[in-house]
């Protein structure tokens, strides 16, 4: 039982990890805007990039969010 | 989570089990035709069947599906050329395999086709996708430049950092292939738990009566939301992929940056 439940607090504290990736693709996301919106010329080739922060970053807090489910489930 | 942990029913995890279809053993190694298999033949007759179907006619003015296929082509021979540089693209056919493989084995996972199986959602088969990319690197690295290829873990710095730098820039390097996989692999899980667990939360809330069949309307919607994310994801991590690929295959062309 104690088991179980260490389980789930674990699992909830490793999610906690995906907030860090929260505040990183609004860091990224914002800063995009922010720099398309001064030199919208040159947003479109940046567009590759951003898409790769994103992807990168979004795998971090992916990474917690699978030690979440090994904890629940492995 | 699904409220039967366990059960087959709203089990968000059941989908990555891998069945066996057809069993069979080779000197005494289980090589069962599984529907991870399956799914993994599936890909490859789509997606070369795709691009020789879509080429065929080989048009001056693309028809519809033509010009999928171009679209497809110059966009990872753009970004080929532009990390690698012309001298590169020695490398595309290699780039775009894996960039068409990775899309099409996500993509397909996200349709309900029966027994359907996410290839990339097992880690095993990422992990062998970036130690095949690693072999390359490190292969071809070693063949043009010889042991100058060591010189990728001598940043270009004052010799006294160096006792820590190359430390570092070695454990980044033997990293990179579990990063690679654990990326694609991470994403395709998590994506897919999402959606089931969103299904399941349909089921649980139909059970409630009238007013939860009404109140169904929202995990639905977020459903639906989530499974146009995935198609997105599912293009971003092959894309992904690809990208880093190439910008490792750079550390093999040029090892002292």
């Amino acid at each position: 039982m104690e088991v179980d439940a260490a389980r789930y607090i674990g699992a909830g504290i490793a999610c906690l990890g995906m907030g860090g990736a929260g505040i990183g693709l609004g860091l990224i996301f914002g800063n995009y805007l922010a720099g398309a919106l001064r030199n919208p010329s040159a947003a479109a080739g940046q567009f590759t990039n951003l898409l790769l922060g994103f992807a990168l970053t979004e795998a971090l807090g992916i990474f917690s969010l699978v030690i979440a489910f090994l904890a629940l489930y492995g | 989570m699904a409220s039967e942990h366990g059960g087959n029913t709203l089990d968000p995890i059941h989908q990555f089990e891998i069945q066996n279809i057809y069993p069979m053993e080779i000197f005494g190694i289980d090589a069962s035709f599984t529907n991870s298999a399956l799914y993994m033949v599936l890909t490859l007759i789509l997606s070369a069947g795709f691009l020789i179907f879509s080429m065929r006619g080989r048009a001056l003015v693309p028809g519809r599906l033509q010009s999928v296929a171009e679209l497809v082509y110059e966009f990872i021979a753009n970004m080929v050329r532009q990390i690698l540089g012309s001298e590169g693209m020695k490398f595309f056919p290699f780039v775009f395999t894996l960039f068409i493989f990775v899309l099409f084995a996500n993509t397909l996972g996200l349709f309900p086709l029966p027994m359907v199986f996410t290839v990339t959602s097992a880690l095993i088969v990422t992990f062998a996708l970036a130690m095949l990319v690693m072999v390359v690197v490190v292969g071809y690295g070693l063949y043009k430049h010889g042991l100058g290829f060591f010189k990728l873990f001598l940043p270009d710095v004052p010799v006294i950092l160096l006792p820590i730098l190359v430390p570092i820039e070695i454990i980044s390097f033997l990293s990179r292939p579990i990063s690679l996989s654990l990326r694609l692999f991470a994403n395709m899980l998590a994506g897919h738990v999402a959606l089931k667990v969103f299904a399941g939360f349909i089921i649980s809330l139909g059970s409630l009566g009238t007013l939860g069949i009404l109140a169904t309307v929202m995990p639905f919607a977020i459903g639906v939301a989530l499974t146009a994310l995935e198609f997105l994801v599912a293009f971003l991590q092959a894309f992904v992929f690809a990208t880093l690929t190439c910008i490792y295959l750079r550390d093999a062309m040029h090892p002292s940056h």
